[in-house]
């Protein structure tokens, strides 16, 4: 059954029109030259991962499909970034409605110093995306249901989000970005300050996820991005290197540059 | 033998010890550093703390002591007739002293020797102490020039008996240091339990002097209400001392004292926590890093500025501005000084105070927060409302509290600014004074401390402690309440 499934969606993913496109994209970090020339078609409803050694552009790439490079003074981006189409960086376009549109989740879990209840509703309050207090309870729920979290959290809701475990903090960050209804979600190393079981449980939740939306995880995990993505992204030193179906990536690399990574001997 | 003497005695001992005890554990294992348990300075160092801290403590102790014993001996050898009526024998204990002072610097001058001091008659010691400059309370009569004798005798012996026993401590404990420095001997371990008792004595010392001070003002305030009606004082909306009737005739309410001190330090606060705050959340959210390296000093120096200045400030140019600008055309009254204008001042004062604390704690969010929220599409200002100034609000309510505190103790502004006159009133462009300003008063000048015209400032200081102390409790209630922490 799941098998079947993830071969029709790969077969969807090459006929759909792609979710982002990224043509030419330069990233400079001060006089520093973080990403060079980046071309990538993303999918929707796919999970698309990131891959390469420490330094090698893959978050900052990542972080410029939300704009949340423009909160770094020095970083500058070229190039053009498209979601359905619309250019990200057009001066018409305003970042935070963009980035209520592509939600993030970061490396380190980073709830608010608030309720379990208050940092989900944290969104869709600013966004105004509840009519009423049940409207926004719903919504709560929905998203803390997704995130596979509910049943931990429920009768715990109006106590603070910090005082969760590690990974029970990520699924709540994964269902905060999950309540402010974003089309695409964006994670940067979800898993890497987690323990095996905590992973195990954000694995299946993006694997969940991947059926609404269009979901980009940065990963140092090879076997992590083997196991939840679709199509595969390898960088190297600021160089997209490699780009396409996971299983390919992984089994019959193009680059040889690529191959040595996989097989340990770079990264 | 002079205190300043023995301190340096000790502390060629101290060096001494430091030296011997370094040396003999590098020599007990043949030169080799390396075979020490501890770097070989430890060893010096333990010498040392051997040799000096038994003796500086026994010299406080008994430096302490000595005078307190001392006193009670001599004032039970003191004939009962040697305390004249209405004296008290405190007074006459202070003149045996100078008395003793007084002979002491005498035969040091070389004006009269021990043997002459028996000869002379009590006229002739009095007018030679007086030549040397003693001056005394009444006539020097007999009794107290016994007493003063045996007192400077007693002195002088225990001079030298401390001396011996704290020099010999020294001694004593530096040689043992020096007999256990081998390099077996644990050194380091040993200088480290005593850095840590060390630090254990400086905290106690700000314990105690805390409760001292407590202390000191709870039993004057005692004495206060032992003259004085408390429900006066409390209730009391008229304060009027008088110096000429003691008691009775005065009027000491504090009610008049404590408004102008929360209306002064409320409108600082309204000025200094707005500006502040907003300063600070512009300085760490919005500033450029250029400017705001040139501005966050800039906002400090006002902290740098002694309040004198700031007094001046108020008396020349905030005060006549009001008064023209606004209380005379509005009719509210002719005055220079008043609530507003030393409020103003005051919360100018307090702007770096709140600013410069909230800009620390701020900055002290984790970028994480930020991230977070913004990734979710907030905008700065959604972040910094929802998010930052939340999880910073315990240390922005510590920020404006001790914004409050520096308020109500504030003297200089208040003197200066709002003036001296102890008024019950609504209208800020009218002089008013305040706590701080009535205990300055009542304490200089020719005072006398049985009335409870004086006395009433212990009281006034003590209800000061009080409702601070109250306001920090309730700040701590409120963080506590509704801290949002964050790791």
């Amino acid at each position: 059954m799941y098998d079947m499934r993830l071969t029709e969606r790969v077969l969807d993913t090459e006929t759909d029109k792609p979710k982002i496109t990224a043509k030419g994209v330069q990233v400079y970090y001060g006089d520093t030259h973080a990403i060079k020339d980046v071309n990538v078609d993303i999918a929707d409803k796919t999970v698309t991962a990131f891959i390469g050694p420490s330094g090698c552009g893959k978050s900052t790439f990542l972080r410029c499909l939300n704009r949340m490079n423009d909160t770094i003074s020095i970083a500058r981006v070229e190039g053009d970034i498209r979601i359905d189409g619309e250019d990200i960086y057009d001066k018409r376009v305003d970042p935070v409605q963009l980035r209520a549109k592509v939600g993030m989740v970061f490396q380190k879990p980073n709830p608010f110093p608030k309720s379990i209840y208050d940092n989900v509703a944290y969104g869709p309050r600013i966004h105004g995306l509840s009519r009423n207090k049940s409207d926004l309870d719903e919504i709560v729920e929905n998203a803390l249901r997704r995130a596979a979290l509910w049943d931990e959290a429920k009768d715990r809701l109006s106590q603070p989000g910090t005082g969760l475990s590690g990974g029970q903090q990520q699924r709540l960050c994964i269902a905060r970005a999950v309540a402010t209804a974003p089309e695409i979600l964006l994670m940067d190393e979800p898993c890497s300050a987690l323990d095996p079981i905590a992973t195990a449980q954000v694995e299946e939740l993006i694997d969940e996820l991947r059926q609404s939306y269009s979901v980009v995880i940065v990963t140092h995990s090879m076997q992590q991005a083997a196991r939840v993505s679709q199509k595969t992204a390898f960088f190297h030193l600021g160089h997209l290197v490699e780009y396409g179906e996971t299983g390919k990536i992984f089994t019959s690399p193009e680059d040889p540059r690529t191959e040595s990574y996989i097989s340990g001997r770079i990264g | 033998m002079p205190l300043s003497w023995i301190l340096l005695i000790l502390a060629v001992i101290g060096t001494i010890a430091f030296l011997m005890a370094r040396s003999r554990a590098i020599a007990t294992v043949d030169g080799d550093a390396r075979r020490l348990h501890s770097l070989p300075i430890y060893y010096g160092l333990n010498g040392a703390l051997m040799a000096l801290t038994p003796a500086l403590g026994l010299l406080a102790i008994w430096l302490l002591v000595q005078p307190i014993l001392l006193d009670r001996s001599i004032l039970a050898d003191l004939p009962a007739g040697a305390v004249p009526d209405g004296g008290t024998a405190a007074l006459v204990m202070s003149d045996v002293r100078r008395v003793a002072d007084g002979i002491d610097s005498g035969i040091s001058s070389g004006s009269f020797t021990r043997d002459e001091l028996r000869d002379l008659s009590v006229e002739d010691v009095g007018g030679l102490l007086a030549s040397e400059g003693t001056a005394l309370g009444s006539a020097l009569t007999g009794e107290v020039l016994t007493a003063a004798t045996s007192y400077w005798q007693a002195r002088s012996s225990l001079s030298w008996i401390m001396t011996i026993a704290v020099i010999g401590l020294a001694l004593i404990g530096g040689a043992w240091a020096v007999s256990r420095s081998r390099g077996e001997f644990r050194a380091r371990n040993v200088v480290e339990r005593g850095v840590l008792i060390l630090m254990i004595a400086a905290a106690s010392i700000a314990i105690l002097t805390t409760l001292g001070i407590v202390l000191s003002l709870l039993f004057e305030t005692a004495n206060f209400f032992r003259q004085y009606s408390w429900t006066e004082f409390f209730f009391s909306t008229t304060w009027s001392p008088s110096f000429s009737g003691r008691g009775g005739a005065s009027q000491l309410g504090i009610l008049p004292l404590l408004w102008g001190t929360l209306y002064i330090s409320t409108i600082a606060l309204i000025v200094a926590v707005p500006i502040g705050l907003f300063a600070a959340i512009y300085l760490s959210e919005y500033a450029g890093k250029k400017f705001r390296s040139v501005a966050k000093p800039l906002i400090e120096i006002l902290a740098g500025i002694p309040t004198i200045v700031y007094g001046l400030f108020a008396l020349i140019t905030v005060g006549p501005f009001l008064r023209d600008a606004f209380a005379s055309p509005l009719g509210l009254g002719n005055s220079a000084s008043s609530v507003m204008t030393a409020g103003l001042v005051m919360g100018i004062m307090l702007i770096p105070f709140v600013s410069s604390l909230s800009d620390d704690i701020i900055n002290a969010v984790p970028q994480a927060m930020r991230d977070g929220s913004l990734g979710l599409g907030a905008t700065k200002s959604e972040t910094i409302r929802q998010v930052i100034v939340p999880a910073a609000l315990p240390g922005i309510v510590g920020a404006v509290l001790l914004a409050a505190s520096r308020a109500i103790g504030e003297t200089m502004i208040v003197v200066l600014g709002a003036g001296a006159a102890a008024r019950l009133d609504l209208n800020p462009f009218e002089a008013m004074t305040t706590v701080t300003v009535k205990i300055v008063s009542q304490l200089t000048g020719d005072t006398d401390f049985a009335s409870p015209e004086t006395l009433v400032a212990f009281a006034l200081g003590l209800t000061l402690f009080v409702i601070t102390l109250g306001l920090n409790v309730l700040a701590l209630f409120i963080v506590r309440k509704y801290r949002e922490q964050y790791e």
